[in-house]
């Protein structure tokens, strides 16, 4: 084929390009992730009874607060890595102190608590109900988003998938959160935080495969 | 030429395109055509890859410009967009290429836009072939839009579908397309 055929095939017809399409199919995707996470959370746990009662709502909203900002600093930086180019560093930086920031607010925790205390707020009850959940909640949101950053073009298929599945390790983690009475920050850091980390692991794997183009 | 000025003339072009204008469209391909022409040809040069591939490439790098453009930032530079899609085309067609996969250096994203090289040859993409392998409605809306030239609701008119399925098929047509040209060379 001459490349001149190509480019008036190309041509014929052209048809005006709307601007921010991208921008809002990544929004939706976020949108119905979001909403079908936590609608299978209350499938497997039910109504959260206690989910705005109780003592301990600070250190509830703290987990919240920790996966939402991941959330929203990874879906920042999706909005850009669905398009060729470098993205900025910004948001990385924003998701690296916000780990920060819960590592060192468990390592107080822990310093300040009896020793004795210290193993039963890493390995409070369930943790292993973290384990499992956060990842597998993870694939909703995971699934709804990969679906849009296959509409752009991204041009780093490992950073965008291991983005992505950190943004839906952090809403699974919220989702989960919700259904949780409050844990300590050290639980949330080593349990919300290390499952979030796997998630971001395996996008990061399957990027390339799932991403490519 | 220096860059800022070609930048500037590109993104004008570009921009135009993505508000439909047609002919700005095809002399921005054009344009690119023979920059990209330059840059993969010098790249190829160091993996010995031949004119063919440096064409073939060039073709599917015209047709993933065309079908994503809808992932240019208006608010952005040009260059490094183009950039980018190029230099992704080349790794992607190093990596599924018989040589061993390679990297390609970092470089500045002026450098696709270093050599100019008009000496256009055949790549070896065989389009009616390629459009073979595609769905039977997107191939229809193809054949009807882009290559005989009727508008969209004639085309609607003819195929029994509404105008935006058409439009919808086109565009979904084209991506696989481009799919389609990246495949062939990997097996």
């Amino acid at each position: 084929m001459k490349t001149d055929e190509l480019i008036e095939m190309l041509g014929t017809n052209l048809e005006p390009v709307k601007a921010g399409q991208l921008r809002s199919t990544l929004m939706i995707a976020l949108a119905i992730g979001s909403a079908a996470v936590l609608c299978l959370a209350f499938a497997v746990f039910g109504a959260p009874a206690d989910a705005l009662r109780g003592g301990h709502l600070g250190l509830k909203m703290l987990a919240l607060a920790f996966t939402l900002g991941l959330a929203a600093a990874g879906a920042s930086f999706l909005a850009r890595a669905a398009r060729p180019g470098e993205p900025g560093r910004m948001p990385l930086i924003l998701i690296g102190l916000l780990f920060l920031c819960i590592v060192a607010a468990a390592g107080l925790e822990l310093i300040l608590a009896p020793p004795a205390a210290r193993a039963g707020m890493l390995f409070g009850p369930q943790w292993a109900a973290c384990l499992i959940c956060i990842p597998l909640f993870a694939a909703v949101p995971f699934g709804a988003l990969i679906f849009a950053l296959r509409k752009g073009a991204p041009t780093g298929l490992m950073r965008a998938g291991a983005i992505a599945g950190l943004v839906g390790g952090a809403l699974g983690a919220a989702a989960f959160a919700i259904h949780r009475s409050a844990d300590p920050v050290a639980f949330v850091a080593l349990w919300y935080g290390g499952p979030i980390v796997l998630c971001a692991i395996i996008g990061g794997i399957l990027g390339p495969r799932l991403l490519r183009w | 030429m220096d860059m800022r000025s070609v930048e500037t003339e590109l993104r004008n072009l570009m921009l135009a395109g993505l508000d439909g204008d047609a002919a700005a469209h095809i002399s921005l391909l054009r344009r690119l055509s023979a920059y990209l022409r330059g840059y993969f040809k010098g790249q190829l040069a160091r993996s010995g890859g031949s004119p063919a591939d440096a064409e073939d490439l060039v073709q599917e790098t015209l047709i993933a410009i065309h079908t994503r453009r809808d992932t240019y930032d208006r608010s952005e530079l040009f260059t490094p967009w183009l950039h980018a899609i190029a230099r992704y085309r080349l790794i992607d067609y190093l990596r599924r290429g018989k040589t061993a996969a390679r990297e390609v250096p970092s470089e500045e994203a002026e450098e696709v836009l270093a050599n100019d090289d008009t000496a256009a040859i055949e790549s070896r993409l065989d389009l009616a072939k390629l459009m073979g392998r595609l769905s039977p409605k997107a191939r229809q809306a193809i054949e009807f839009v882009k290559l005989n030239g009727l508008s969209v609701n004639e085309a609607a008119a003819r195929s029994g579908m509404s105008p935006s399925a058409v439009k919808v098929s086109v565009h979904r047509g084209l991506r696989a397309l481009s799919l389609l040209v990246g495949q062939r060379s990997g097996s």
